[in-house]
């Protein structure tokens, strides 16, 4: 089962793709330009459905990597995108049925439309997030403990570079980021390739198709004058935390990462409580009053409480009025496995996951 | 200090002479079509008004959404040659990609894209085809291009290619005006590179108006220097403005909020800007407005200029009142107030009516609206007031009280007491406050970089002195400069602890 993705389906994956950054991967304004423009010259992209993978059909696994504020002076090109696709297929000698994202969350939604728009190749609606996550041991098929090598990393100059192995998924992170931060802090990858069988097991199934859903709502909500805010958390299931203003940015880079926090003070029902909310490139760990209530994974998004635009870690400033919402994190993030790879001690926080969305069968 | 403020909007121009700390003289015309005429009927009234007091004045500063308007209503404006310089990134978005067609296909001349460009750390990304850039300036010079944008990728860290260009550029098309994007500073390739373009297509309107506000000047007999007001709510000589038409974009509210506060002579404070229609909320730290975050648009065409914070509501002077209570605005009767509002013979009740039966406002015909029940005059009053105060605690940062400057023709809606402020003060001269805060503004420069490989001092240090170098060139004096605005935010993902420093710096003119 495949179908087109249309032309007005762009700008909504883009919107909700932002919001399912949870703060970071990047805005994915300049890939929508990208996809706009293809689009304006005819091109049409294939969104496939996972189920109608054959188990033993070969996936490409792609993303952008490197600093997002490079991104916004190198932007992002489907030629350079294509790069690592091919060189993958080369080395293997074998190609692609379809192409995926590694993350959904952020610019990189839109990753594998551009590869699509070059190739041909269907997009499958899936990714191995759910979200955004900073690093490369934080998906699905890391969880699942499947093999991470081989990856092929491209620049926009005659670099290209094989990982042919890496001991784990951490030394993968390590190796390509280094390579990534040679060539300017940005990189197309493709990640190790999946089987269909893989894929339709360990993916985050129908995430595409979410995203556009849940963009859609947002920018409808918006149109007709009715609360964005509340449009988000009816379309994809979550809760209302907070609502209040920005009274504190507290920002620091540490191996390379930007951490912080911000804190809160509330306005509406919330007022007279405040709000804090951590980083690590994404929203990581949400404290009222001191006390945690929401940990990752579950998704933690801060919105313009007027325009319900998702505001990103790196854009938070003093004054912004934002509503602080959760939304459900997809179930594979929730088992144990799972919190080892992505929980709040894997970003270095001593406490437990604590979910807004209460117990789950794992 | 002694100045003449004028503020050329879209319908009046305004124009007053500051004394020190006063309003000595204020004056309201009607722009005209060449702008040059209504500016000379305002200096000639505001002259003839104040007489000797007049002499001496230091300086003549005039904010105009002249060229905002050049570009919203696609009028008077050059087909530019655009260089994008950083080939082989970013290719498939060439200049202009997200510009509205119309303003596109006015604009666009001759579009080249040329290998070269720098990394974040200063890197070259590869070297620069200097063969490339001549045979784009002869393909401009072909078509006859006057004006040309250049944008080279990370040109805020280093402007090297760009000025080679403008090197170039002037080799192959003499007289051409260049505009590089380094000098218009942020970091953004895109937006930056839209600014830049803007710039260039505005060159002619900019010699043209910047002409006529120095023979308005001349015919008027003052001899004081001119200066125009920028988008933050600083000022920049004439000669500048010729060349970067693009900074004077945004001027308007931030020269109304600036204005407020030296009327009030307060330095903090939300400032509540009631009109016909609507109610703007601003808050104003240091003297300055706070500004917006997101990106802001301008005839269509994204850039990274930055706005003040303003909070709309539907509240004015205007608006209309159900008559059983139920519903205040958003509907207003607008600038028909005086023909359909019951105070004046009108059918429709509005906000001024209720300010007239209540006795806060002495205007039209109090019996007119002598049925209205004291208890429900008192209650929309009473409601009105808390639209007000909900929206100030909405642009409020500090849980601490702050002192609410009011300001404009329907300011009489603000109560003397709002909850969450210290005071009320009811501004003078409030209809002339854009005037006043193009009369008052500072000269500023600001940084916008990256820096790595240095410490967190070093790069603070740098970044400063770069930003006071361009204050003192904006026509700030040394000794006067003072920090406006500092921003500094750590990296991700990029090593050598880079940081990214935005510093503005104001300062006194003269």
């Amino acid at each position: 089962m495949a179908r087109t993705i249309e032309r007005d389906e762009l700008e909504p994956l883009a919107t909700g793709a932002w919001i399912l950054g949870t703060g970071g991967g990047g805005s994915p304004y300049l890939s929508y330009l990208n996809m706009r423009q293809a689009y304006a010259d005819g091109t049409r992209v294939t969104l496939m459905d996972p189920a109608s993978l054959d188990d033993d059909d070969l996936v490409a696994v792609v993303s952008n990597m490197g600093a997002p504020l490079v991104g916004q002076e190198r932007l992002s090109d489907p030629d350079f995108a294509t790069k690592p696709v091919r060189m993958m297929e080369d080395y293997l000698g074998r190609r692609f049925r379809a192409v995926m994202s590694v993350e959904i969350g952020g610019g990189n939604a839109f990753q594998p439309l551009l590869v699509a728009a070059r190739t041909g190749l269907p997009v499958v609606d899936a990714d191995a997030m759910g979200r955004a996550f900073p690093e490369a041991q934080m998906t699905s098929f890391a969880i699942a403990e499947l093999p991470m090598f081989p990856l092929t990393l491209a620049d926009i100059r005659d670099n290209e570079v094989i990982v042919a192995r890496a001991a784990s998924w951490k030394w993968m992170e390590r190796i390509s980021r280094k390579a990534c931060t040679e060539v300017g802090s940005i990189a197309a990858t493709c990640k190790a390739p999946r089987t269909g069988a893989e894929v339709k097991r360990h993916g985050i199934l129908y995430t595409t198709s979410q995203a556009i859903a849940l963009g859609r709502e947002v920018r409808r909500a918006r149109r007709m004058h009715e609360d964005p805010v509340a449009a988000t958390i009816a379309a994809a299931s979550g809760k209302l935390l907070f609502r209040g203003k920005i009274v504190d940015v507290r920002r620091r880079t540490t191996e390379g990462f930007l951490r912080g926090d911000a804190t809160l003070e509330g306005l509406d029902d919330d007022r007279g409580a405040r709000f804090e909310v951590a980083f690590q490139n994404e929203f990581s760990i949400g404290r009222r009053d001191g006390g945690v209530v929401v940990t990752t994974p579950d998704l933690i998004c801060l919105l313009d409480s007027v325009s319900g635009e998702a505001i990103g870690t790196e854009s938070l400033r003093y004054g912004q009025r934002a509503s602080i919402i959760a939304l459900p994190a997809p179930p594979i993030l929730r088992t144990e496995k799972g919190l080892e790879n992505v929980g709040p001690r894997a970003f270095g926080h001593d406490v437990d996951y604590v979910s807004v969305f209460g117990e789950m069968a794992a | 200090m002694k100045r003449i403020g004028i503020d050329v909007g879209g319908t009046n121009t305004d124009a007053v002479l500051i004394d020190g700390a006063r309003v000595h003289h204020a004056v309201k015309t009607t722009t005209t079509e060449d702008v040059l005429g209504g500016i000379r009927t305002a200096l000639r009234l505001l002259l003839d008004g104040a007489g000797d007091a007049a002499d001496g004045v230091d300086a003549i500063v005039i904010g105009t959404t002249h060229f905002t308007n050049a570009v919203v209503e696609r009028r008077a404006l050059q087909r530019v040659g655009a260089l994008r310089i950083g080939l082989p990134a970013s290719a498939s978005l060439p200049p202009f990609v997200d510009w509205p067609d119309d303003l596109a296909a006015l604009v666009r001349g001759v579009v080249r894209m040329v290998r070269g460009g720098h990394e974040y750390d200063g890197r070259p990304i590869v070297a620069l085809d200097h063969a490339a850039i001549r045979d784009a300036a002869r393909g401009m010079a072909d078509a006859g291009i006057t004006a040309v944008g250049v944008t080279s990728v990370f040109s805020p860290l280093t402007a090297e290619c760009e000025q080679e260009a403008a090197r170039i550029l002037r080799e192959e098309i003499p007289g051409v005006d260049v505009t590089l994007s380094s000098e218009l500073g942020r970091i953004g390739l895109l937006e930056r590179e839209n600014v830049t373009l803007l710039n260039a297509c505005l060159q002619e309107l900019a010699r043209t108006t910047t002409d006529a506000f120095t023979e308005a000047l001349r015919q008027s007999g003052i001899d004081a220097p001119l200066y125009l007001t920028q988008n933050d709510g600083t000022i920049m000589r004439a000669e500048l403005a010729r060349r970067f038409p693009v900074y004077c974009f945004a001027s308007g509210p931030t020269n109304s909020m600036r204005g407020a506060a030296f009327l009030s002579r307060l330095e903090d404070g939300v400032v509540v800007d009631v009109g016909g229609t609507t109610t703007d909320v601003g808050y104003l730290k240091a003297g300055f407005p706070r500004e917006a975050n997101a990106a802001v648009e301008i005839g269509g065409v994204r850039t990274l200029f930055r706005m003040p914070d303003l909070l709309s509501i539907g509240l004015g002077g205007g608006t209309e009142i159900a008559l059983d209570g139920s519903r205040i605005g958003p509907a207003s009767v607008g600038f028909r107030l005086l023909q359909k509002g019951l105070a004046f013979g009108g059918d429709t009740l509005t906000a001024t009516d209720i300010a007239v039966a209540a006795g806060r406002l002495d205007l039209g015909d109090r019996a007119r609206v002598a049925h209205l029940s004291p208890a429900f005059v008192g209650a929309t009053l009473r409601r009105m007031g808390d639209m007000i105060a909900e929206a100030v605690d909405r642009m409020k940062v500090d849980a601490g009280d702050v002192a609410l400057l009011a300001v404009g023709g329907g300011s009489f809606l603000i109560p003397d007491r709002v909850e969450g402020c210290s005071e009320v003060i009811r501004v003078t001269h409030h209809a002339v406050a854009n005037a006043v805060g193009a009369a008052i503004s500072q000269a500023s420069g600001e940084v916008d970089q990256i820096f790595s490989g240095l410490s967190r001092e070093a790069a603070l240090a740098q970044a400063h002195a770069e930003a006071e170098r361009r204050a003192v060139a904006a026509g700030a004096r040394r000794e006067s400069l003072k920090l406006v605005e500092l921003e500094d935010i750590p990296l991700s993902y990029l090593p050598g602890d880079a940081r990214r420093v935005r510093v503005r710096m104001g300062g006194d003119i003269g």
